[in-house]
């Protein structure tokens, strides 16, 4: 299956670049597209570039768009209004934080998660770093106690690189109370070296995804 | 009595960008009030576009030279007023489409759609300070005013008196939104531009030859 692809609607070409770099550094291989500025390079949206944008963005699997003001949604929506019915059941915008939205949507891209789990990432981006927000575990099936040993602890591309995988997982699980799940929640962590990750998690595939974490965290997320 | 007819659409475009043209730095002092300051420039790069589009194609139906408008401003128009202007164009196109010309309860069904993109694409209410303040008087207006021509008179004047409306409301939409009470005072540029292209409707089907 190929990656739901992102397109970055922005009034700035540096930002929709610029919000590229960043998703793509989390998430390589899922396609990713600027479409910032006005035709002639000035600040506003251009119907043009989201409309190429969303056939670039798309290797078949549909276009998740993220947009940052008001006007960019618009444009967006325009653009929709002017698709085909088969076209358009391929593109969601998404109503979410762009920085945040764009890394969240990639990383769920790349593990696999279908149109509509890419939407509902970038929407949940921003919500998702909130403690609150993290799964009901009342009774974990696995738990460990995991020693961080990687220079950086866990910044963003080791995030990235467990809550990708672990949405692909029918499991709940959480770290340090957080939703493992949630690439935003894991890096406001802030985890640092020698410091300890309580996991834990319940469901049918709770075992395969508490060993994942293990085997992730004591390779150092191959950076040692 | 003028025929609402593809010719009178094309003038209509050519005469609203005229408009636009003249009122262009109006426009940029209104929006600099209470909003970016580029809706002048904005509207005037757009109907450029559609002029120059004109020149090299003839619409062949009303619906055509509305469809044409769409794409002109949404491709071209960069800030907000693309996608809502394009969307009332599209959404007014496709409300006549197939007619040859339009009498007054077209006139008001054209009217109506577009009123209904705007609001569908901005979100936008009646006395939020917007567009919608000029369009939604003027498509009522339009309602059993008689035949082509006066639904079109009737709607040009409703919307130049929403458009005044605008001034002591408080904008719950859009750029000025973010200013709150301080917003008040000041006419709403998207209302006014409306307006005026409303008017230039008027113009296109009752003054002779403006070519």
């Amino acid at each position: 299956m190929t990656p739901v692809g992102l397109l970055i609607v922005s009034h700035s070409a540096r930002l929709a670049e610029g919000v590229v770099e960043v998703a793509a550094q989390m998430a390589a291989g899922v396609p990713l597209v600027a479409a910032g500025g006005t035709d002639d390079g000035g600040v506003g949206t251009s119907f043009e570039k989201v409309m190429e944008g969303i056939v670039a963005a798309d290797t078949g699997e549909g276009v998740v768009v993220l947009t940052d003001l008001g006007s960019a949604v618009m444009t967006a929506e325009s653009v929709l209004e002017f698709l085909d019915d088969e076209q358009r059941a391929k593109v969601r915008i998404a109503d979410a934080a762009l920085v945040e939205g764009a890394v969240a949507a990639a990383v769920a891209s790349k593990a696999g998660a279908g149109l509509e789990g890419v939407a509902r990432a970038a929407e949940e981006a921003v919500h998702g770093a909130e403690a609150e927000e993290a799964p009901e575990l009342t009774e974990p099936t696995e738990s460990a106690v995991l020693t961080l040993t990687n220079p950086l602890g866990l910044h963003a591309r080791p995030a990235a690189i467990l809550a990708g995988r672990l949405s692909a997982f029918d499991t709940a699980v959480t770290v340090n109370g957080v939703d493992g799940q949630s690439v935003m929640a894991l890096m406001a962590l802030g985890a640092g070296q020698g410091e300890q990750l309580v996991v834990e998690a319940s469901g049918p595939d709770a075992a395969q995804a508490l060993a994942f974490v293990r085997e992730q965290v004591e390779a150092g997320f191959g950076e040692h | 009595m003028p025929e609402l007819d593809a010719v009178w659409a094309e003038r209509w475009l050519r005469e609203s960008a005229r408009v636009i043209a003249e009122h262009r730095e109006e426009l940029i002092d209104l929006d600099r009030a209470i909003g970016d300051g580029d809706h002048g420039e904005n509207m005037d790069r757009g109907f450029r576009a559609i002029v120059a589009k004109l020149d090299e194609e003839t619409p062949d139906s009303v619906a055509a030279a509305l469809k044409l408008a769409a794409m002109m401003l949404m491709s071209k128009v960069g800030g907000a007023a693309g996608p809502l202007y394009g969307t009332a164009y599209l959404r007014a196109s496709t409300a006549v489409s197939g007619a040859d010309a339009l009498d007054g309860s077209a006139v008001a069904a054209m009217l109506t759609a577009g009123r209904d993109g705007i609001v569908a694409r901005g979100k936008a209410e009646s006395g939020d300070k917007t567009m919608v303040d000029a369009w939604t008087p003027a498509a009522e207006a339009a309602q059993d005013a008689g035949d082509g021509v006066a639904a079109l008179s009737a709607a040009a004047d409703a919307a130049e008196a929403g458009a005044q409306a605008t001034k002591p409301l408080v904008a719950r939409k859009g750029r000025a939104s973010y200013l709150g009470e301080r917003s008040a005072g000041h006419l709403d540029p998207g209302a006014v531009s409306s307006a005026y292209i409303l008017r230039a409707a008027v113009t296109a089907a009752t003054s002779g030859d403006m070519a």
